[in-house]
């Protein structure tokens, strides 16, 4: 198995995700770029996990190093990222939908301020 | 070149195709629904790569929750049905920098790991997993129930439909 071939796939997908946050308008578009690059990272994670472990047979990891020394380190913590990629979404729609109903808008490059600012706001 | 490359270099491909596509079509749902065949290629990928739980694991929150949840947030802001033509922001900087980005990085990686060919280590299955999960990991897993407790509590209070209310058109406020 060539490790490089996932490595280069993660990082493409990342420069993906980066080219679609800045390029897009659009909120929700914006948080599908994100996805894009956090499920890179978690390509990455997987695929060191899988081949870079296997060729370290034999060597004596240091104690400091002790979590990190066990085996599928890589695959936890890419089941980390993607709960916090679940938390990032819920927290990020809540915030889009709410914009949504105080703007009718979802573009994040255009954020109409003045509108706070000559209207009364009810706490 | 053995099989599991082969499997690599294709998934590799739809994940990449697919991507390409969410951040470029100018079709919302659209959008979306390649976020799923991207999402679901490296669901693929995870299993080839001997992840047995991860894949799964991404099936189920990603193409399982995270795209019906956006695809509910592109429903719910009233998103046009065909074509839109003010998603894009000018290309020129994103194709800069993100170009920058992903082929430097590809570069990096290509030039630290070669073609070298590494040995299939053993598969993450769910027992292996959870050992490692509630053994040496559960410290972080339990900061981390925290957290999606804390991001439940705050979508709840970001939602609460008299936060920003207006008094004069209080008819605004439905959502």
């Amino acid at each position: 198995m060539h490790a490089v071939i996932p490595y280069v796939t993660a990082a493409i997908l990342f420069g993906l995700g980066v080219y679609g946050v800045l390029r897009r308008r659009n909120a929700i578009l914006v948080l599908m770029a994100v996805e894009l690059m956090l499920n890179a990272i978690n390509l990455i994670f997987v695929t060191a996990d899988a081949t870079v472990r296997s060729a370290l047979v034999g060597v004596q990891i240091e104690s400091w190093a002790y979590p990190n020394s066990q085996p599928h380190a890589g695959s936890v913590f890419a089941l980390f990222v993607i709960v916090l990629a679940a938390a990032e979404v819920g927290v990020g729609l809540a915030i889009i939908l709410q914009y949504y109903r105080m703007r009718q808008a979802v573009h994040v490059d255009e954020v109409a301020l003045h509108h706070e600012a000559d209207e009364q706001v009810v706490r | 070149m053995t099989v599991a490359d082969a499997l690599l270099l294709a998934l590799g491909a739809v994940a990449v195709g697919s991507g390409f596509l969410v951040v470029t079509s100018a079709h919302l749902v659209r959008a979306g629904l390649y976020l799923v065949v991207s999402l679901g290629a490296l669901a693929g990928l995870y299993l080839v790569l001997g992840a047995e739980l991860v894949a799964w694991v991404q099936v189920l929150v990603y193409v399982g929750a995270v795209v019906v949840l956006l695809l509910f947030a592109v429903m719910l802001t009233r998103a046009p049905i065909g074509a839109s033509q003010d998603l894009d922001r000018p290309a020129g900087p994103a194709l800069l920098i993100g170009g920058g980005v992903g082929l430097g990085l590809a570069a990096l990686l290509a030039d630290a790991f070669r073609w070298t060919i590494y040995p299939q280590a053993e598969t993450g299955t769910a027992q292996r997993m959870g050992e490692q999960i509630f053994g040496a990991w559960v410290l972080p897993f339990e900061v981390l129930s925290i957290l999606l407790l804390a991001a439940l509590v705050g979508a709840i209070v970001l939602s609460r439909p008299d936060l920003g209310a207006r008094r004069e058109e209080p008819e605004s406020v439905e959502g």
